[in-house]
């Protein structure tokens, strides 16, 4: 395919992995932040390319894994009200909250739906003007401005029955706080491609500069991963770390500038709750008083018990980085796609679900 | 009134009998179904296969097919899959009150056409109706007999290492064609369902060859559930390498934006075979010259080692394990 079949050619792949391994002297840690890169990094078996001397670790860039075992309690709260229709993106139905699921919730008669986009809630709502339409918004700057232009549209078409849910998390700010915590030290980071899009390079440039920290943004096919890996190893092995852009055809240094309008428009900055890290100052988006109208937090109220996490649960740690999917003991034991204990094993982007469905012989000593 | 199924359809009185004489016998019309006794009689001797399967697919027309044919194809394929030549079929349908007549007969004509094509009669069959609300549109199971020619032994148990896998053509289509019409996933593409019956394909194959061990059809769950089954089925491990696994550029390029792997992507007129390694050209000779396997590939092979697992090996080269579908298929985030 066209832009696709480029980006994994295998000569060029195993050049490239060559490149790394007689680049490569010290041993390295790298984290790639976001789980589309660890899924990719597992799928095509890129961690059996890259020399012994290269570690991964995977980061926190799986929207529905950093969502706040609370935020997910509220959320399927709301499911419970009278009259409301919960729309959500495909994953968050099956995290398993404190005490229920959504898709527990809809099983027992809620009205959950899954949407593709944002706007489609909308619809949803100009199509039901009795019912109340709550969109669960979860990601990071990727999905933020989309969910701005659903609340700008709603605004302009006059929909009053349609709120949001805003979960929305920033990449850099957490980025800050993995670096501010003992637990992972880190030489590189490569940078999440999608989220660039949007904000662009500039963001990450404290971190080289306050940490020494590598960056390389990347794409998501096989040959972007290698080449920020090549790219990394440069810096490190130079000690001269940077922001450096390793998906051109993505990613401009200013990043998209009408998306992060939009954002700004809606949205302002706030705290937020990340499973396993905690509350994480200016990391969140909230919708601004202008359009409290759609903001869900200020329509509905509900009363939650205590959250709960559950036991022996290591995803806290899977997202920090602290642990991989294989040092958790629940980890294929009790924790399977099909009855997930924490949400890294149900996202497609969450890094249990990653190591679970692409088994290599480094996870399975049997082969 | 003649326009929606109402609750009298299915009362079993007037209503009920014209509903099967106008909707259904007219077009399905065989002896032994035209009878209408309380069983169809048929000769048969030798060896039988006997399946079942219910169809509940959503929407039920679908680019390239509808439930009707799907409930064809699928259980005549169940068939093949041993080897079976299709003899009859019994299909029940179960309607909820207010079904338009109009989709109802459409749906007859399609099952008509697809029994045709796969050479069927369907002589036993039942309606039933439920308000509204009790089931979604149309629900529709059919059973099927078929006949296994002397000299096949053809299970999910019998693959032996050194057997060759072959795949009859590119991989889900069907998956992607039904995803494509869902509400809130909404995509245009000219891609068709892949739905199709292949007793007539499985006969050739046949033709040429005794030496056929394992024959599935990767419906749900897709190509890597079909191979993991035949794996543990057969106790023996199965290494396929992805570059040679045909996938269309529509269904890659919907699967790049919606963050599935094709390798789990339902298809409904293709089948994996696991053939003798001295008769795998052949056969795959005579599928490439059916018009339902053009782009029929070899695509792995049987290995001794790792039994009960499948192996892919990656286009960038390495290899990682293909497990079993799990849960659902959703789209992602990010």
């Amino acid at each position: 395919m066209k832009f696709i079949d480029e980006y994994q050619d295998s000569k060029l792949a195993k050049g490239l992995a060559r490149k790394v391994a007689q680049r490569s002297t010290k041993t390295i840690r790298l984290m790639e932040f976001c789980g589309g890169h660890t899924h990719a990094i597992l799928r095509y078996g890129i961690r059996q390319l890259v020399p012994k001397t290269v570690e991964m670790k995977s980061g926190p860039g799986c929207p529905v894994c950093v969502t706040a075992t609370a935020d997910l309690d509220k959320a399927i709260a709301l499911t419970h009200l009278p009259d409301v229709i919960i729309t959500t993106f495909g994953d968050m139905i099956r995290v398993p909250g404190s005490y229920s699921s959504l898709q527990r919730s809809k099983a027992e008669g809620a009205d959950v739906r899954i949407v593709y986009s944002t706007i489609d809630a909308v619809e949803i709502a100009k199509a039901n003007p009795r019912k109340s339409v709550i969109f669960i918004g979860i990601g990071f700057e990727t999905t933020a401005p989309t969910i701005a232009a659903s609340i700008l549209k709603a605004q302009q078409e006059k929909i009053e029955n349609f709120y949001v849910l805003s979960l929305n998390k920033l990449t850099p700010p957490v980025m800050k706080a993995l670096l501010d915590s003992d637990k992972v030290k880190l030489d590189g980071i490569i940078c999440p491609g999608h989220v660039s899009v949007i904000i662009g390079s500039h963001p990450y440039e404290f971190i080289p500069r306050d940490y020494g920290v590598a960056c390389v943004i990347s794409g998501f096919e096989p040959l972007d991963i290698l080449l920020g890996i090549d790219k990394l190893v440069e810096q490190i092995e130079k000690c001269e770390p940077k922001v450096e852009i390793a998906y051109r055809r993505g990613v401009k240094p200013e990043g998209n500038t009408k998306a992060r309008q939009l954002m700004e428009e809606v949205f302002e900055i706030g705290e937020a709750n990340w499973r396993g890290i905690g509350i994480v100052p200016e990391s969140g988006l909230k919708i601004r008083r202008k359009y409290e109208q759609f903001d869900a937090d200020k329509a509905f109220s509900v009363t939650l018990k205590p959250p709960r996490e559950p036991k022996g649960c290591r995803c806290g740690d899977v997202i920090r980085g602290a642990a991989t999917p294989l040092e958790c003991q629940l980890f294929k034991k009790v924790c399977t796609p099909e009855s997930p204990v924490g949400p890294c094993m149900v996202s497609s982007e969450g890094a249990c679900a990653a190591y679970y469905q692409y088994g290599t012989t480094e996870n399975s000593p049997d082969l | 009134m003649d326009d929606n199924i109402l609750l009298a359809h299915g009362s079993g009185g007037k209503l009920s009998h014209e509903l099967v004489e106008k909707r259904f016998l007219p077009y399905l019309s065989n002896p032994a179904l035209n009878k209408l006794d309380d069983s169809a009689v048929f000769e048969a001797s030798g060896r039988l296969a006997f399946t079942t399967d219910s169809y509940v697919v959503n929407p039920i027309f679908f680019p390239g097919g509808d439930i009707g044919k799907l409930a064809v194809c699928g259980t005549v394929n169940d068939l093949a899959m041993n080897g079976a030549k299709p003899l009859y079929l019994s299909l029940a349908a179960i309607i909820e009150e207010g079904f338009p007549m109009r989709e109802l007969e459409q749906i007859v004509q399609s099952i008509k056409k697809a029994s045709e094509e796969a050479e069927v009669n369907i002589i036993a069959g039942d309606t039933k109706v439920v308000n509204r609300g009790q089931a979604d549109k149309l629900f529709i199971t059919t059973s099927g007999v078929g006949i296994i020619p002397p000299g096949f032994d053809i299970s999910g148990a019998n693959a032996r290492p050194g057997d060759n896998v072959l795949l009859s053509g590119t991989i889900g289509d069907h998956g992607i064609a039904i995803m494509s019409q869902r509400e809130g996933l909404r995509f245009s593409m000219t891609l068709q369902s892949d739905c199709a019956p292949l007793n007539k394909l499985v006969s050739q194959m046949q033709e040429v060859s005794s030496r056929i061990h394992c024959m599935r059809d990767p419906t749900r769950g897709g190509l890597a559930t079909t191979l993991n089954e035949l794996a543990r089925q057969s106790g023996v491990g199965i290494v396929i390498e992805e570059a040679k696994i045909p996938v269309k550029e529509e269904v890659k390029a919907a699967c790049e934006l919606l963050g599935l792997d094709p390798i789990y992507v339902a298809n409904e007129g293709k089948l994996v075979a696991i053939v003798d390694p001295a008769d795998a050209d052949k056969i795959l000779a005579r599928i490439r010259r059916n018009r339902y396997g053009r782009d029929a590939a070899i695509i792995g092979e049987v290995t001794r080692e790792h039994p009960g697992k499948v192996v892919m090996k990656t286009k960038l080269g390495p290899s990682r394990i293909v497990d079993m579908l799990s849960g659902e298929l959703l789209p992602r985030i990010c």
